[in-house]
Formats: C-alpha cells, sequence, structure tokens
C-alpha cells in the first residue's frame, strides 16, 4: 500500500509523518510512506488544510495530526 | 475521615476516567459545573490562600503582587480552556472547503465582509497559508476576497480575544474584534479595487491541479467533541508558558517601573507614538498568548490604549515570516501594497482610539 504524507515542513507536518511511521512499524506491514513537500503535488490532492494523509490516493486526514490509533485504525480499514 | 475523603477521591476519578473512556460526552457534562464552581469563586480561593494560609501584609508590593498572580493566571487558564473547546467544537463545521465553497465567485464589498468574519472562525494555521491561498484563488475567490481571510484570520483568533476579554475586560476585546473586522474587510476590498492580480506570481492563475473533489471527514458528535478537547490540549499546552510568563512580568513591574517613564515615551500626547509601534512591531514576531500579556504590562505602565492596541495589531497581524511564505505567490509590490494598506488600517485605529479614551 501507498501512505503519503502531504506537508510544507511545518513541525505539525513533521510530527505527522513521525507518527504514521511509527503506526505502520506497529503493525507491521508494509507500506511505502513518502512526505510530500512540493506545493504543486499538495494542491493536486486538493488539499487546502495541511498536514495531510493520503492511503491509496484517498484523503484520509487533513488540517490535523490524528494519534498513533487513529491512524492504526485508518490505514487498516483503507488497505 | 481521611481515609474516606480519600475513597471519594479515588471513586469520582475512576467514575471520570470510565466516562472518558466510553462515552466522551460526558466529559463536558461533567466538567463543566466544575469549571463553574472554580471560576467563581477563584477570588476568594486566592485572597484565603494569601491572607490565611500564607499570612502575608496587605498591602505591600509584593503581597499584591503575589496575589495579581495566583487570581490571574488560573483564571485566563480557565477561560482559555473552555472557550478553547467550544471554538474547537465549532470549527469543526467550519472546514477551509467549506468555506472556500462560500466565497467562490462572490463579488467585491460582500465578499470581504464574508471572508473577514469566516476566518475569525475556520481553522488556520500560517503553515498553511499557501495551500489556502491556492486553494481560494483557484476556484475562483476573488484576489480582495482572500486578503480579507488572510487578514482577519491570524489577527482575529479565539486566543487573543479570551486574553483581552480575561485582562482588560469585555470592552477591549469587543473593540479589538470590531476594529480588526473593519481592516480585513477594507484592507481586502481596496486590493480587490486596484486589480493588482497581476502582481500574483504569474504560475499561480496558470496552475490548474484540477482534482477539487475533497473527500470530507465524516464526524459523529462524540467525534467533535474529542476535537475540541483536542483543540485544548494542543493550544494551552503550547501557551500556558508564555500567559504564565506574561503574567509573571505583569505582576512584577506592578510599581516597579515608573509610569511617567514609559508615558512620555508611548503616551497619549506624543504623537509619533501610533506609528512608531506599528514600525516596532512588524519584524517582531509572536502569537497572541505571548503578547496579550505584554499589552497590559505597556497600558498599565501609561501607554495609552490605542497606541498598545496598534502595537499588538503589528505584531500579529503584519509578521515578517508570514510575508516571507506568502513571498512564493506573492511579487514584492503586492506584499509591499498589502503591509502599506493593513498597515494604514492599524494606523487609523490607533489614532482613533488615542482620541477617543
Amino acid at each position: 500500500m501507498e501512505i503519503k504524507v502531504l506537508g510544507t515542513g511545518c513541525s505539525k507536518c513533521k510530527a505527522l509523518e513521525k507518527l504514521t511511521r511509527d503506526a505502520v512499524a506497529e503493525l507491521g506491514i508494509q507500506a511505502e510512506i513518502e512526505k510530500v513537500e512540493d506545493i504543486y503535488k499538495i494542491m493536486s490532492f486538493g488539499v487546502m488544510s495541511t498536514p495531510a494523509l493520503v492511503i491509496n490516493q484517498k484523503i484520509v486526514v487533513s488540517g490535523r495530526v490524528p494519534s498513533v490509533s487513529e491512524i492504526k485504525d485508518l490505514v487498516t480499514k483503507n488497505q | 475521615m481521611h481515609k474516606k475523603f480519600n475513597r471519594i477521591v479515588r471513586y469520582f476519578t475512576n467514575l471520570l476516567i470510565d466516562m472518558m473512556n466510553k462515552k466522551v460526552i460526558w466529559v463536558p457534562v461533567v466538567l463543566i459545573p466544575v469549571w463553574v464552581f472554580i471560576y467563581h469563586n477563584l477570588q476568594n480561593f486566592t485572597d484565603w490562600f494569601i491572607d490565611r494560609i500564607l499570612q502575608l501584609e496587605k498591602g505591600k508590593h509584593i503581597t499584591e503582587a503575589l496575589r495579581f498572580f495566583v487570581f490571574e493566571f488560573p483564571k485566563v487558564l480557565l477561560l482559555l480552556t473552555l472557550i478553547i473547546f467550544v471554538v474547537g467544537i465549532i470549527r469543526t463545521f467550519f472546514t477551509p472547503e467549506r468555506t472556500r465553497k462560500a466565497l467562490e465567485g462572490k463579488r467585491t464589498f460582500t465578499g470581504n465582509v464574508m471572508a473577514a468574519t469566516l476566518g475569525i472562525i475556520t481553522p488556520f494555521c500560517s503553515c498553511s497559508a499557501i495551500p489556502l491561498f491556492l486553494g481560494f484563488i483557484e476556484s475562483g475567490v476573488p484576489l480582495g476576497v482572500t486578503f480579507s481571510f488572510l487578514i482577519s484570520a491570524p489577527m482575529i483568533n479565539e486566543v487573543a480575544i479570551i486574553l483581552l476579554y480575561g485582562l482588560f475586560g469585555w470592552k477591549v476585546a469587543a473593540i479589538y474584534i470590531g476594529t480588526g473586522l473593519v481592516i480585513a474587510i477594507f484592507s481586502g476590498w481596496l486590493i480587490g479595487l486596484l486589480k493588482r492580480e497581476k502582481w500574483v506570481e504569474p504560475w499561480v492563475y496558470q496552475a490548474h491541479f484540477g482534482n477539487k473533489e475533497v473527500v470530507e471527514e465524516k464526524l459523529n458528535f462524540a467525534k467533535r467533541i474529542n476535537l475540541g478537547i483536542e483543540a485544548v490540549k494542543e493550544i494551552v499546552g503550547k501557551v500556558w508558558l508564555f500567559v504564565g510568563l506574561g503574567i509573571v512580568v505583569g505582576a512584577g513591574v506592578h510599581g516597579y517601573v515608573p509610569q511617567e517613564f514609559m508615558a512620555s515615551l508611548m503616551g497619549k500626547s506624543v504623537w509619533y507614538s501610533v506609528p512608531l509601534s506599528v514600525l516596532i512591531g512588524i519584524p517582531l514576531y509572536s502569537n497572541a498568548a505571548g503578547i496579550v500579556p505584554i499589552v497590559s504590562v505597556l497600558i498599565e505602565k501609561g501607554v495609552s490604549l490605542g497606541t498598545a492596541l496598534a502595537f499588538m495589531m503589528s505584531v500579529i497581524g503584519l509578521s515578517l515570516p508570514e510575508m516571507i511564505i506568502l513571498r512564493k505567490v506573492l511579487t514584492m509590490p503586492l506584499i509591499v501594497t498589502f503591509i502599506g494598506i493593513v498597515g494604514t488600517g492599524i494606523l487609523i485605529v490607533g489614532y482613533l482610539f488615542n482620541y477617543i479614551f
């Protein structure tokens, strides 16, 4: 599966990336995690508030940093 | 007696934890009466603590400074917690996507009024200023209307309003909201009238990102309450230290720095005090939590209300870091125009309030 963290490099965006990596590690699944910092690419997802979490091309969270357990839920649901 | 008391406390703590785990809805229902009780008895508790427990001499400088701190700090924290919780829930209904939808195709004045008002309530963080700007422009929100939003969103926020209310009362808070809105509306409107779209970086209007279908998160009420609690943790966790430091400084200078000194520098009778405070405010960058306690010290030391408000607006509304972020999408002339128009608005507000009060 493909997970993307969208964010221009603010502290919340870094936090989301770290929590996502933690969540995936805890789940022990194979996933490609990519941090997208390019504003063009971020905009192509139609997201206006960063950070945002995209799982398999679908926006699941935008504008906030969810907890590890919530990310785990989202990852499992959107597998 | 003591054991019984402990058992009761433990029982209620467990009950509370249980409720939090099961149904988050009960958290506010239980905590709001507790909040009201503490808030209403804070002055009595403070006096009891200072006069009875510490047995400090009344009227002495150090006593009154301590009394000020013991009362103000929990009071402001209580206000922050409650309002941020409520605003956190309200904000789940006002996503940037919905705000954009409401502003699409709106022309001139109505659009500016709506944008400035929505700017207060829509969640905004200066780190997402660029995606927001691009998203607004791309879906056809006029440039001036977008600016009204970008001016009001950081300048008028709940933390600023609560702190102003807590330290100065509702009149000053209302004045701040009112004048902030007027500045946001008129500055955006004026930028719209100037038709300076060509001063936006050319790629902004050429870009077509497509994919405007944004899947919105489905939220039930429990989740909204959870988000409110999250907002409290995040914002109060971040600002409590600034608020505390500000109040310590406020309590400390209570009577130390002579009033005449600041008054002669930035008082009402000094004509250049307003432009000077705006100029000093631009390179300074602080959030509302840090600046309001400082402003309260300034006012106590004889700086006039208009000058202090102008300083505060300049620090949070015209910040250098935000200009640097916006430089990615705006050319220099537009940034200078923006600073010029908003700065003039703040000047007018400053002079007006020095004149009235």
